[in-house]
């Protein structure tokens, strides 16, 4: 059991967490790969805060938020990398400055 | 005292793996970075009493989306360094705004009112009598949530389909089976009667089937744009 470790710590960590993704996108922003990775590292914030959320309120609530957001990001990354596959069979790279004509 | 410098060890190799993720020059090693970061995370969940949360982190995104990752990777052939150009010339603006956001988050956190939430004592005594985690939840699941539980199985399944559906190529020159065309296939195709003559015998030659089932997929050739011939 936490002694000193209040929500608001647990929050602070999950904050520089999302901070550390959102500059991932940002730093990363012509490699659609890194952009995916960076992205499941903001819903992992999201994630660590809900659950802590739950755990200091003894809510189940939050725990199964989780779980949803566990499924959608899963299936959201399946379609983003089928999307990123079928992005290089047609273009030969990833770069995201060369998505900006849409043709199949 | 243990969970808490528990917490601060798996806060910090955490916060190391999401750097990695970040930083990594070759994107496999950012993969790597980002299992352990997942590792460190479900680390978290199980000190946070969210024991079925954590094994699943673990068994979701480690043993199956980064594992994608990794495939998705070995399997387009790119220079990664290439992709790098201009790192280093979206990193003030980057570290500018990451600042100002991280000090607006801090400042919120430590601004919101959290008495009685952050107890985790009076939490403790609450959360005692409700079983373990797997029990809650599960009850909870099958029960309250069972309509969207459900749903996240049809997400899972439509982005399988999606997935697949995405993806999927015919090449031209592969032998697959096509199953309507074996059920179209006529008895005129595939025999013939004949009474041959006592000494005769029956050539095939010049016979040609009434019908010939043309269900080969007519594919045209692969258009390969690019550099040199």
């Amino acid at each position: 059991m936490f002694l000193n470790i209040t929500l608001a710590h647990i929050m602070s960590l999950s904050s520089v967490l999302l901070v550390l993704g959102l500059v991932g996108i940002v730093l990363n922003r012509r490699n659609i790969i890194a952009i995916l990775m960076c992205l499941e590292l903001v819903l992992l914030a999201a994630n660590i805060n809900l659950v802590a959320a739950g755990h200091f309120r003894a809510d189940v609530l939050g725990p199964m938020i989780t779980f949803f957001i566990l499924t959608v990001a899963a299936a959201e990354l399946a379609i983003g990398l089928a999307i990123v596959t079928l992005f290089f069979r047609n273009r030969g790279n990833i770069e995201i400055d060369s998505a900006d004509v849409m043709r199949g | 005292m243990l969970a808490d410098i528990l917490f601060l060890m798996f806060a910090m190799g955490l916060l190391m793996g999401a750097g990695t993720v970040v930083l990594a020059k070759n994107p496999m090693v950012g993969v790597l970075g980002l299992v352990f970061t997942f590792l460190q995370a479900s680390m978290l969940f199980i000190l946070m009493k969210a024991e079925f949360l954590g094994l699943l982190l673990i068994m979701v995104y480690v043993g199956a989306i980064t594992v994608m990752f990794l495939f998705v990777l070995m399997t387009i052939d790119i220079d990664f360094g290439r992709l790098r150009e201009g790192f280093a010339a979206y990193l003030p603006v980057g570290v500018l705004v990451a600042g100002v956001l991280l000090a607006e988050l801090i400042l919120a956190i430590n601004a919101s009112p959290m008495e009685g939430v952050g107890n985790p004592i009076q939490a403790a005594v609450r959360g005692a009598s409700g079983g373990s985690d797997v029990e809650r939840m599960g009850l909870l699941l099958f029960t309250n949530y069972n309509l969207p539980f459900q749903a996240a199985g049809l997400i899972l399944l439509t982005a399988m389909v999606g997935a697949i559906v995405l993806t999927h190529r015919r090449r031209a020159g592969v032998k697959r089976q096509d199953i309507g065309a074996q059920v179209l296939r006529l008895k005129s195709d595939a025999m013939v009667k004949t009474k041959p003559a006592i000494g005769q015998g029956v050539s095939v030659d010049h016979w040609t089937p009434k019908s010939v089932a043309t269900h080969e997929p007519k594919l045209k050739k692969p258009v390969r744009k690019g550099k040199g011939k």
